[in-house]
C-alpha cells in the first residue's frame, strides 16, 4: 500500500462514526462592515505600521510621486508594465520597465519600485498585490529597499472578508501591512529585515 | 503506536528519558532566561489583548475557526484528495509522507534531483519536527535557516524555545556574541564593529542572508494554511525572508502537516483575522504570501505529512489538538511556560499545546512524554486565548488518565485508601502520628522527596480534630 493510501485509510478509520459540524458564520462577513470613512481609516492604520502615507486628489498624484522619489534621493526606480500612463517625469530619476535583464541581482541594485495594488483593507491597513497591471511579478516589490504603492480610493474595502471576496485565488498574492519587520530581538519591533525597509503609500482620491 | 520522531535529537542537554520536572528545574535556575521570558510574554500578551478587543466579533470568529477545523478534520480524506487535485491541476507535484523519515527522504530526493547542495528554509515547525536539516546534512545538503530567530538558533547551535519567537531565550548581548562569533563560519561575516543595538543586529542578518537569497536555487518552506478547494498555500510572516524563499528560487518544496487544510478560499477570511491578532498581536502581520501550484515559472512540490497525526485524530478527546494554528497565544499566557521556557518541554512544540501534542504524536513511552500532561496547573488561561478554542486542560486531564501515575503517588493513594476505609483505622493512625510527631522529617524520604523539596512538610498536630471533638464534645466541655 502506498503512503497515500495508508494515510487516507488511517483517516477514514479514525473519524468513522464521528459527527460532522455546521460552520456558524455569525462574524462580520463581506459587506457587513460600514463602508464610510474608509480612506481615513486606511491611512491611519497604515500609519500605525510606521509606513509613510499621503492622501492626494488624482490631479496631484504625479506631483506627489515626483516629490517622494526626489526626497528619497532615488536614481533608478522600477515601474511594472501596466502602471497608468502617462508616467510622471521626475528630474534625475530613471523609471525602468521590468524585463529579462532584470534578474534578482540587478534588482538588488535599483533604488526602489513604484506600483499600484489590487485591493486595500481599511481595518488592517493592508495592501494586496496580485501581480496584475502596474504590480508586476513578486520579486519586484521584494528585493528593492523602497516601495511606493499607489492605492485608488475605490480599491479600499472595509475588512478582511471583503478583500478575500474580491481577490482571485489562482493569482500569486502578496498581502503587505507595513514595512518588513521583526520582533525577534527582545520583542522590539525593528522595521526592515529582508523586504523593503521603507513603505510609502499614496492614496489617490 | 509506533514511535514518531518529533525533533528530539540525541546529545542535547536533556535526552527524551528526562522528564519535564528535571528540565524545568534546570530552566528556572537560569535567571537570564526567566527575565527574557517574563518580559517577552508580558509584552506580547498585552498586545494581543489590545487587538483582540478591537474586534466586536472575536467570539464569532473563534467559533467559526473551531468549526471550520473540526469539519475539515471530519472530512480530511476528501479534502486532502481535493487539495491534491487542485495543486496538480495548477502544475504542482504532490507527495505523501507517512512519517518523518519518509518526508525527509522525499525532500532529499527532490533536492538531489536539482543537482543543488544548498537550500534556504523559511520557518517551518514541521521540518523541525521531522529533523529535516540533520537528514539533509547526512545527504551532503546544507539547509540555511533564514528567519532571524532561526538564524540566531542555528548559528548558536541552539534549540528553538518558542513557536513564534524561537530565540526568545536570548537577549541582545547574547545575539551579538552569536553573530560576531559564528556568522563567518556560515557565510558573510558580521561587521567588525557590530553592536548589540537591535537594528544593527537586524542589518547584520539582512546583509548576511542577502547573497544567499539571490544565489540559492532551492527553497523549503512550511505553510500556515492549504486551501483544498483551490490548492492555494498561505504563509504568514514578518521579515520578508519567507517572500525571498517563496519567490526567488527555481524550485520550491513545501512541507505541511495534513491538519493544515481549510476547505474553501472563503475560510481564509476567518483565519487571516484570528492568526495575526493571536500570534504577534498585530492587526495583520507584515507579509502574507499566497500561491497556487507552479507560480511564475517555479517548480513546486507539496509534501503532505502524517507523522502520527492520524493517531491523534483517532482519539475523540485528543483530536482537537489538530485544530491548532500554531499562534503561540497559549504559550504567552501560561504561568508554567513563563517560568520554564520552551526547552523544558523537550520537543519542537513547547508550552500548553506541546504538552498535549507531543505525548499524542510521540506516544507515552518515555519519562518526558508521561510527565508532559502534568506540566500545567490547569488554570485554563490557554483555553481562554486559543483562537480555535482547544480545551487544553480537558485534553491534559484526559492524557493524565492514560498515563500510570508515579510510583509514590500510587503507593500513597493505596495506603490512604486503606486508612480511610475504616474510621477505627484512621483514629489509630492519627494517635500514632500525634505521638511520633517530633520525629517527622522536614524532607520526606524516598520517592516523596520531590514533593517536599518545593513545599514545607505540614506539622502534625498533637491531637486530631476528631479526637479533640470527642474529648471536648465539640468545644462544650
Ligand atoms: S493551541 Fe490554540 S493558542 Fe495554542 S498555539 Fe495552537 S491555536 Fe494557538
Amino acid at each position: 500500500m502506498s503512503s497515500r493510501e495508508r494515510i487516507l485509510a488511517r483517516i477514514r478509520a479514525a473519524v468513522a462514526g464521528a459527527p460532522d459540524v455546521e460552520i456558524p458564520r455569525a462574524y462580520r462577513g463581506a459587506g457587513d462592515l460600514p463602508d464610510t470613512g474608509l480612506v481615513d481609516l486606511f491611512a491611519r492604520r497604515v500609519g500605525d505600521y510606521r509606513a509613510v502615507v499621503h492622501v492626494v486628489p488624482e490631479t496631484g498624484a504625479a506631483e506627489r510621486i515626483s516629490a517622494s522619489l526626489t526626497a528619497r534621493g532615488a536614481r533608478r526606480i522600477v515601474v511594472p508594465g501596466g502602471f497608468p500612463e502617462p508616467w510622471p517625469s521626475v528630474p534625475g530619476v530613471e523609471l525602468m520597465t521590468d524585463g529579462p535583464g532584470l534578474g534578482a541581482a540587478e534588482l538588488d541594485t535599483v533604488d526602489g519600485v513604484l506600483t499600484t495594488c489590487a485591493v486595500a483593507v481599511a481595518e488592517t491597513g493592508t495592501i494586496v498585490l496580485d501581480a496584475g497591471p502596474g504590480q508586476g511579478r513578486r520579486a519586484l516589490t521584494l528585493v528593492p529597499d523602497y516601495h511606493l504603492c499607489v492605492v485608488r480610493a475605490d480599491q479600499i474595502v472595509a475588512g478582511v472578508p471583503d478583500a478575500v471576496a474580491r481577490l482571485v485565488p489562482d493569482r500569486p498574492l502578496t498581502w503587505i501591512s507595513g514595512p518588513s519587520a521583526t520582533s525577534d530581538i527582545e520583542l522590539n519591533r525593528i522595521e526592515g529585515v529582508h523586504g523593503p525597509r521603507t513603505l510609502e503609500v499614496l492614496v489617490v482620491t | 503506536m509506533t514511535r514518531t520522531f518529533l525533533g528530539l535529537p540525541g546529545p542535547r542537554p536533556g535526552a527524551a528519558g528526562e522528564g519535564f520536572p528535571a528540565r524545568a528545574a534546570r530552566a528556572v535556575r537560569d535567571s537570564q532566561l526567566r527575565f527574557n521570558l517574563r518580559k517577552a510574554t508580558r509584552t506580547i500578551r498585552a498586545r494581543r489583548a489590545g487587538v483582540v478587543s478591537e474586534l466586536p466579533d472575536w467570539a464569532e470568529l473563534r467559533r467559526a475557526g473551531k468549526a471550520i477545523k473540526d469539519h475539515t478534520l471530519r472530512n480530511l480524506d476528501a479534502y486532502l484528495l481535493q487539495l491534491e487535485e487542485a495543486v496538480t491541476r495548477a502544475g504542482g507535484h504532490v507527495h505523501w509522507a507517512a512519517d518523518a523519515a519518509e518526508a525527509n527522504r522525499i525532500v532529499a530526493g527532490l533536492v538531489r534531483a536539482t543537482g543543488e547542495t544548498e537550500v534556504v528554509k523559511v520557518k517551518s515547525m514541521v521540518t523541525q519536527e521531522t529533523g529535516l536539516n540533520e537528514a539533509l546534512l547526512a545527504e551532503g545538503i546544507t539547509a540555511y535557516e533564514t528567519d532571524l530567530a532561526e538564524l540566531i538558533v542555528q548559528l548558536g547551535d541552539d534549540r528553538p524555545s518558542h513557536i513564534l519567537v524561537p530565540a526568545i531565550h536570548r537577549n541582545r548581548a547574547e545575539i551579538r556574541e552569536v553573530f560576531a562569533g559564528r556568522m563567518a563560519g556560515w557565510g558573510r561575516p558580521a561587521p567588525e564593529d557590530l553592536t548589540d543595538d537591535p537594528p544593527a543586529l537586524a542589518e547584520a542578518a539582512r546583509v548576511h542572508l542577502r547573497e544567499r537569497f539571490l544565489a540559492t536555487k532551492v527553497a523549503i518552506s512550511g505553510a500556515n494554511f492549504a486551501v483544498a478547494e483551490t490548492g492555494t498555500m498561505v504563509v504568514l510572516e514578518s521579515e520578508g525572508n519567507g517572500r525571498m524563499c517563496l519567490t526567488l528560487p527555481e524550485t520550491l518544496i513545501t512541507v505541511v502537516g495534513i491538519e493544515k487544510l481549510v476547505p474553501t478560499w472563503r475560510d481564509l477570511e476567518v483565519f487571516l483575522q484570528l492568526l495575526p491578532r493571536s500570534s504577534t498581536g498585530e492587526r495583520m502581520n507584515p507579509y502574507t504570501s499566497m500561491w497556487t501550484g507552479a507560480t511564475e515559472g517555479q517548480e513546486f512540490h507539496l509534501v503532505l505529512l502524517d507523522n502520527g497525526r492520524t493517531g491523534v485524530l483517532a482519539d475523540e478527546t485528543g483530536r482537537q489538538a489538530l485544530r491548532c494554528i500554531r499562534c503561540s497565544a497559549c504559550l504567552n499566557v501560561c504561568p508554567v511556560y513563563e517560568r520554564v521556557g520552551g526547552h523544558a518541554y523537550g520537543s519542537v512544540y513547547p508550552g500548553p499545546i506541546g504538552a498535549i501534542l507531543t505525548p499524542q504524536l510521540h506516544g507515552m513511552e518515555s519519562e518526558l512524554e508521561r510527565s508532559l500532561p502534568y506540566a500545567s496547573s490547569l488554570c485554563g488561561a490557554c483555553y481562554e486565548v486559543c483562537p480555535v478554542a482547544i480545551d487544553i486542560p480537558a485534553v491534559l486531564v484526559h492524557l493524565r488518565a492514560k498515563t500510570r501515575h508515579p510510583v509514590a503517588e500510587r503507593a500513597g493513594m493505596a495506603a490512604a485508601g486503606w486508612v480511610l476505609e475504616r474510621s477505627g483505622r484512621l483514629a489509630r493512625m492519627q494517635r500514632l502520628g500525634g505521638r511520633l510527631r517530633r520525629l517527622a522529617p522536614e524532607r520526606l524520604p524516598g520517592p516523596m522527596g520531590g514533593w517536599s523539596d518545593t513545599r514545607d512538610v505540614p506539622e502534625l498536630p498533637a491531637e486530631s480534630f476528631r479526637a479533640w471533638w470527642e474529648r471536648t464534645d465539640g468545644g462544650r466541655r
